[in-house]
């Protein structure tokens, strides 16, 4: 098969009418099986690819097409894919990262937006767009007072549709709550997934960092947080089952490792975790090189993994395989069942990123709390 | 003599009125939606099915009514679900490995003489699991009984008494479908196989599960993967010798014989019957009859014709 690309390359009047035209025609990045190709129009002196693909050169450099201002790279990509990325446009001594300015499909993160590649087979998940038909649940702005932390936190409650007070029901605390409500759609999922019977209706605690990367990495203090203050709050206000088998702790990223960390050092309490792309870097000799912000991930990490415990009965892990974390996620899989946890892993080939997250959320939900959809026949 | 209809589920294809006709009921129908839980007052299109001549028992409503008038059965109700799902969680786990087993030495190739006997004898262990969990079912139930008395207690039984006032009524009864667990929960409660006995029932999807002895829960194609069948609560006994299997062709991987006839031979001596949309069942006294086109499993786990007169 003969690319676009290299049609266009072909062509025998290859001017600026052509080039309209070829854009025009396609859409972008250009799919064409295992072949994705990126393109870029204007004048600069070089143009890069920056992506977050572990295990791919972090910039590609694009081709100029002879006699025209259309830049262009095309890389394979298996089927299923899906990452983020920008272009680096140089011009001199000044480069500039922007969005691809024919591919309209962005995700957005809290550094801002990125340009996302979607490969042949991958599809968003049809449960994490909005469903008319399904019943909304409920978000609840409240703030709890004098915390571990010396001060005032904020706590959004989640509380499924047709909730009941005289219902008891599973609780799952999120960290980076807001995160996973404004980037990973957690809110539409849970509804949607709850509206399909795949999901048990749940109640949801989404908790809110000051500091992320410093509360994250085994704090003693946001561990007291969740365990004697959020957990408690909840389950005095709000009809939860409150038991360990019944309490899930999420998170990805350093939220994996707070939500690890915080079940390791009150074992017994959470029965279950959701740890997404956790960061959980470790050594087993030498120094740390992932840079200051991972040395107390990898102290914990270490010490975990030395003496590991009972944090929890059951957990879900995902991880990307374009992630840089995926030896260590997938390290902790085997590590985790040999110690007698129950362990469900996936893997997509995704980066570390919240549409990631987002797209593993059913499988994780309903392999935790399973929906009443084994004992529905309507 | 024991009249008992079992359906195909009723939302697309409508059969309950030809079976009603057949029967010939011409009085009023006791309807029980409590599987469809707050929805259950929701019944506009089953009353008009069934010739709006729909008396529905508000079982789910009642419920609600007795747990709210008496928190002390409440409370004892919850004890009860607490240990019922502590139990199937222990079940559970010991079934997964049975289950693991027996799934590989069902599909495994070699000498029948020397793998059927190890199959059967796996099997057995099913059986005997299976019979263990319904009995550890049937003491928590019963233990509920004997200390909380339910009978005697004023909210209940005022509900109860109302319920066996409109049965009595009532010339047949129609058991919708829903949450399985609900509906044979609250039937229970409200004590209302007793006066069901004696009436015509009509049941599809979950109405026909709790029919049977034993509720058999099943879904092949649940997005955290497939589980394994597995035996959820003591049915009513109404409707004996049959394994409902609502939406079998949606839930169950039909195709997949040695699954299909392992969940059959497990089972045995009861026959699995697919209850897809327009199936039916005819229970005469104590014989089974099945319309055309109605399967069931057989031992080799291929769907067959239920009944040689629906071959």
């Amino acid at each position: 098969m003969i690319l676009a690309i290299h049609q266009l390359e072909r062509h025998p009047d290859l001017d600026s009418r052509a080039v309209d035209s070829f854009i025009r025609r396609h859409h972008f990045p250009l799919i064409e099986g295992p072949r994705v190709t990126f393109v870029w129009r204007g004048h600069a002196d070089a143009v890069h690819l920056r992506h977050w693909v572990f295990g791919l050169a972090s910039a590609q450099p694009f081709h100029r097409l002879s006699h025209t201002d259309l830049w262009y790279l095309t890389i394979d990509l298996p089927r299923g894919s899906r990452f983020e990325y920008k272009f680096d446009v140089v011009r001199g001594s000044h480069s500039q990262w922007i969005r691809d300015p024919l591919n309209p499909n962005i995700a957005h993160d809290p550094f801002g937006a990125n340009s996302v590649c979607q490969a042949e087979g991958y599809e968003v998940p049809d449960w994490c767009l909005n469903d008319p038909d399904a019943r909304q649940g409920t978000l609840h702005e409240l703030m709890l007072n004098n915390t571990a932390f010396g001060g005032p936190r904020p706590l959004t409650v989640y509380l499924p549709a047709r909730y009941r007070e005289t219902r008891r029901y599973p609780l799952l605390i999120v960290h980076d709550g807001g995160d996973y409500l404004r980037y990973a759609r957690l809110k539409t999922v849970l509804d949607n997934l709850i509206h399909r019977l795949e999901v048990a209706p749940m109640i949801v605690a989404l908790t809110h960092p000051k500091n992320r990367m410093d509360e994250y990495p085994n704090d003693p203090h946001h561990a007291q947080y969740i365990v004697e203050q959020v957990l408690p709050f909840m389950e005095r206000n709000y009809p939860v089952f409150g038991t360990p088998a019944q309490r899930c702790l999420m998170g990805a990223s350093f939220g994996g490792v707070a939500s690890l960390s915080t079940a390791w050092r009150y074992p017994g309490v959470f029965g279950k975790l959701l740890l997404q792309s956790g960061s959980f870097a470790f050594t087993d000799i030498g120094e740390n090189k992932r840079g200051p912000a991972f040395d107390r991930v990898v102290q914990f990490v270490n010490a975990f993994r030395e003496n590991p415990g009972r944090p929890a009965e059951k957990v879900y892990m995902s991880c990307g395989t374009y992630e840089s974390l995926i030896y260590e996620n997938r390290s902790m899989v085997p590590f985790l069942q040999s110690h007698g946890l129950e362990v469900r892993y996936d893997e997509a080939r995704d980066g570390h990123n919240w549409e990631n997250w987002r797209d593993r959320q059913q499988s994780a939900l309903a392999w935790l709390f399973p929906g009443p959809l084994w004992f529905v026949y309507e | 003599m024991r009249r008992v209809v079992v359906l195909g589920p009723q939302r697309h294809v409508i059969t309950v009125t030809e079976e009603l006709n057949l029967l010939g009921i011409s009085g009023r129908i006791a309807t029980i939606t409590a599987g469809w839980q707050e929805r259950e007052s929701e019944d506009d299109e089953l009353s008009a099915a069934l010739g709006n001549r729909a008396v529905n028992l508000r079982l789910h409503a009642r419920t609600d009514d007795v747990f709210a008038q008496d928190r002390q059965l409440f409370a004892a109700h919850r004890h009860r679900q607490d240990n019922l799902r502590q139990l199937q969680d222990i079940y559970r786990m010991r079934l997964d490995h049975l289950m693991a087993a027996a799934s590989v030495l069902m599909s495994r190739q070699g000498p029948a003489a020397l793998l059927e006997p190890e199959r059967q004898d796996t099997i057995e262990q099913l059986q005997a699991l299976d019979a263990h969990h319904l009995r550890r079912i049937r003491d928590v139930h019963d233990a509920f009984e004997a200390q909380e008395l339910p009978g005697e207690r004023r909210a209940l039984a005022q509900h109860r008494a109302e319920v066996q006032g409109i049965l009595a009524e009532c010339e047949a009864v129609a058991v919708a479908g829903g949450h399985v667990s609900t509906l044979i929960g609250r039937m229970r409660l409200m004590d209302v196989a007793a006066g069901m006995l004696d009436k015509p029932i009509l049941a599809w999807s979950a109405g026909a599960m709790v029919l049977t002895d034993r509720v058999v829960a099943f879904h092949d194609r649940p997005p955290e993967g497939a589980g394994n069948p597995e035996v959820l609560d003591v049915g009513l006994g109404l409707a004996p010798g049959i394994i409902a299997l609502p939406h079998a062709t949606a839930r169950l991987k039909l195709d997949d014989a040695p699954r299909m006839a392992l969940f059959s031979r497990r089972f045995f001596p009861a026959d699995c019957i697919c209850l897809d949309p327009g199936d039916r069942g005819r229970l005469d006294g104590r014989t089974w009859h099945f319309v055309a086109g109605t399967r069931r499993l057989s031992r080799d786990g291929v769907p067959v014709a239920a009944s040689p007169e629906a071959a």
